[in-house]
C-alpha cells in the first residue's frame, strides 16, 4: 500500500486464500501488536490449527480446511488444504452494530467497524448477531473483543499488523476500491489458468451489503464456514416480523381476556 | 425462504440469568395485562383479583432489572443501556432496531406503571374501602385511571412479548429461524400470570370470585400457545434447525404440560359456583393449587428450551 491513509475513505482487507501458505504470521502479529495474551495453548488434533476459531484472544484465525481427497488423483489435479486467514469482515451491514443497544459499536472514520471498551457493557448481543462468530467476552473485562482493523494504527499512518507481517501478500491492505481492483484481476487470472472455482466472497454487495475485508476463495463459501448469499441474513429481518406475531398475539390474548373477564352477573 | 438456515455463529451463552429475566418478565407483563382486563372489562367483584395482578405484576417486576444487570459482563455499566457514552455524542440510547434497547426502555417506563399501580392498589387495600373501581375513593379513578391503566396494559403486553422477538432479532439457530418467538413468550406469560394470579386468590378470599374467569382466560391463552407453539416448530423444521431440539426434550414435553393443564382444567371441573358449598371451594383451591403450579413450570421449560437448544 503506498499512498497516505486518510480519515474519511474506506479501508480493508483482500485476503487471497489462493496464496495463503498457512505460517499463522498474521496470528502472532496480531496478538504482539494488540497484547493479546493469547488462549492456553490446546492440542486441537484437527490439521494444523490449534488456535480453533476467532474470539477475544485470537482476531485473526488460519483456517486449515481439509480439501484432500482419501483415493490418489493425476499429477497437477489434485487437491490440498484451503487454508483462509479469517478475521473480522468489517460488514457494510454490520449485524453486530445493528443490535447494540449502548451505541458501543461504532463506524470509525476509516470505515471499519470499532468496540468501544469504554462504552460496551458486555450484553452479547452482538456476539447473538454475528454471522461470522467473530466477537467474544473477554472475561478479564467482561467487554466483547474483535479485531480493531487496527484502529491505533491507522490513526498514526501504519497499515495493520496483519498484513504487515503477511510474507505472501495474502492479507493486503489499502483503500477498498483499489483491494477490488486487484481483486478482480487476480481471480480473472485464476480464471484464465483454469482455477474456475475461484470466487471473490465479499467483493460486491450480496453478503451484507458488500465487505470491507473481503476474501478470493478456492471453494464455495459454505467450506470455510461462511454463509453464502442465500444465507446471509441481518438479525433485522426478524424485527418487523417478530413484533407483528406478537402484535397479533396481543390482539388475541386481549379479547380471550375480554371474553373470560367481561360483566355477565354471577358467574 | 424467508429464513436462514445455515449458521456459523457463537453462542452468546445467555443462561440462566436471562432464563430467569425472561420467566419473570413473561409474569410481569402478563399480571399487570390481565390486572388491567379484570378492573376495566370485568365485574365489580374481579377487582381484588385485579390488585392481586398489580402486585404480582410489580413485585415480579423487581426481579428483572436484577438478574439482567447481574448477566452483564460489566454489572456497573448497567446504566450504558439508556446513556450513550461514546465521546463527543451525549445523549439517550435508543435504537429502534435493537429490541434489547427498546426493551431496556420498556423495562424503565413499564417499571413505573407498574409500581404506581401496585402503589394504588396498596393504598386502596389499606383504606379498606369497598373493592368497586367506580367513585371518587380511587386515587387514579375516572378516565384518568382507565387511561393510565389502558397504557400500562399496552406496555405490558410488549413487555411480556419482546424478549422472544430479541432473541429471533439475531443470527442463532432456531431463534432466528422463526417469528413466533415473542407471540409464543407472550401468550405463555399470560397463560402463567393468569395461573399465577389464580393461585394467589387463596390468600385473599375476597378474591375468590374471579377464579373461574381465571381459569376460563388460562384455558384461552393455552390454545393460542399451542397454536404458536406448532407455528414455531413447523418454521424451525422449514429451516432445518429442528434437529437442535431434542437435546431438551424433556423441558418441551413440561412446557406441553404447562399448556395442557388449564385445557384440561377449562373443561368445567374448576369453575366455582357461588352456590358451590365449602366442599366445591376446597377441591378447587386443590386443582388450582396443582394447576398453577403445573402452568408456572411450563412457562418456566417453555423459556428454558428455547433458550438452550439454540445454544
Amino acid at each position: 500500500m503506498a499512498s497516505a491513509i486518510k480519515p474519511g475513505e474506506s479501508y480493508g482487507f483482500f485476503t487471497d486464500t489462493s496464496i495463503c501458505i498457512g505460517c499463522k504470521a498474521c496470528e502472532v502479529a496480531c496478538k504482539e501488536w494488540n497484547q493479546l495474551e493469547g488462549n492456553d495453548p490446546k492440542f486441537l488434533a484437527d490439521s494444523f490449527d490449534n488456535t480453533g476459531q476467532l474470539d477475544d484472544q485470537n482476531w485473526r484465525h488460519v483456517k486449515f480446511i481439509d480439501n484432500v481427497p482419501d483415493q490418489s488423483v493425476d499429477a497437477g489435479n489434485g487437491k490440498a488444504w484451503l487454508m483462509m486467514s479469517d478475521v473480522c469482515k468489517h460488514c457494510k451491514h454490520a449485524s453486530c452494530m445493528d443490535v447494540c443497544p449502548t451505541g458501543a459499536i461504532i463506524r470509525t472514520e476509516f470505515n471499519s467497524v470499532f468496540i468501544q471498551q469504554d462504552a460496551c457493557n458486555g450484553c452479547r448481543n452482538c456476539i447473538a448477531a454475528c454471522p461470522y462468530s467473530v466477537i467474544a467476552i473477554n472475561p478479564k473485562t467482561g467487554t466483547a473483543h474483535k479485531c480493531t482493523l487496527c484502529y491505533d494504527r491507522l490513526q498514526d499512518g501504519l497499515q495493520p499488523a496483519c498484513a504487515k507481517a503477511c510474507p505472501t501478500q495474502s492479507i493486503q491492505f489499502g483503500p477498498l476500491a483499489e483491494l477490488q481492483q486487484a481483486a478482480d484481476v487476480r481471480l480473472a487470472a485464476l480464471h484464465s489458468q483454469g482455477v474456475t472455482q475461484a470466487e471473490l466472497y465479499g467483493r460486491d454487495d450480496k453478503v451484507y451489503g458488500g465487505l470491507n475485508a473481503f476474501f478470493l476463495l478456492m471453494d464455495k463459501p459454505e467450506a470455510y464456514g461462511l454463509p453464502n448469499a442465500d444465507n446471509a441474513g441481518l438479525p433485522s429481518r426478524n424485527d418487523l416480523g417478530g413484533y407483528i406475531a406478537a402484535l397479533i398475539t396481543a390482539v388475541l390474548g386481549t379479547i380471550a381476556g375480554i371474553v373470560a373477564f367481561r360483566r355477565r352477573g354471577t358467574s | 425462504m424467508y429464513l436462514a438456515a445455515e449458521h456459523f455463529v457463537r453462542a452468546p451463552q445467555w443462561t440462566w440469568y436471562i432464563l430467569g429475566y425472561f420467566f419473570f418478565a413473561g409474569l410481569s407483563g402478563g399480571s399487570y395485562a390481565l390486572a388491567t382486563l379484570l378492573r376495566l372489562v370485568g365485574d365489580a367483584r374481579d377487582e381484588a383479583a385485579a390488585r392481586i395482578g398489580f402486585y404480582a405484576s410489580f413485585l415480579t417486576l423487581l426481579v428483572c432489572p436484577v438478574l439482567l444487570t447481574a448477566d452483564l459482563g460489566v454489572w456497573t455499566r448497567f446504566w450504558h443501556m439508556l446513556v450513550n457514552v461514546t465521546p463527543g455524542d451525549p445523549g439517550l440510547n435508543f435504537t429502534y432496531g435493537s429490541p434489547m434497547s427498546v426493551g431496556a426502555w420498556v423495562l424503565f417506563v413499564f417499571g413505573l406503571f407498574a409500581a404506581v399501580s401496585a402503589l394504588e392498589a396498596f393504598v386502596l387495600d389499606r383504606r379498606g374501602r369497598s373493592t368497586s373501581s367506580a367513585g371518587p375513593a380511587r386515587p387514579l379513578g375516572g378516565v384518568l385511571g382507565r387511561g393510565f391503566n389502558i397504557a400500562g396494559g399496552i406496555l405490558a403486553l410488549f413487555f411480556a412479548s419482546y424478549t422472544g422477538v430479541l432473541l429471533s432479532v439475531s443470527n442463532q439457530p432456531i431463534w432466528s429461524d422463526t417469528w413466533m418467538l415473542g407471540g409464543l413468550f407472550l401468550a405463555s406469560g399470560l397463560s402463567g400470570s393468569a395461573a399465577l394470579i389464580a393461585l394467589l386468590t387463596r390468600y385473599r378470599a375476597d378474591a375468590v370470585f374471579s377464579l373461574g374467569r381465571l381459569n376460563e382466560a388460562d384455558g384461552y391463552f393455552s390454545i393460542l400457545e399451542l397454536v404458536l407453539l406448532v407455528a414455531f416448530f413447523i418454521t424451525i423444521v422449514a429451516a432445518g434447525t429442528a434437529s437442535l431440539t431434542l437435546p431438551w426434550f424433556p423441558l418441551w414435553v413440561l412446557a406441553l404440560v404447562g399448556i395442557a393443564s388449564p385445557l384440561v382444567a377449562a373443561r368445567g371441573h374448576m369453575r366455582i359456583r357461588p352456590a358451590g358449598g365449602s366442599a366445591v371451594i376446597a377441591r378447587a383451591g386443590t386443582d388450582t393449587l396443582v394447576v398453577s403450579v403445573l402452568v408456572l413450570l411450563g412457562v418456566l421449560a417453555l423459556r428454558a428450551a428455547v433458550i438452550f437448544s439454540a445454544q
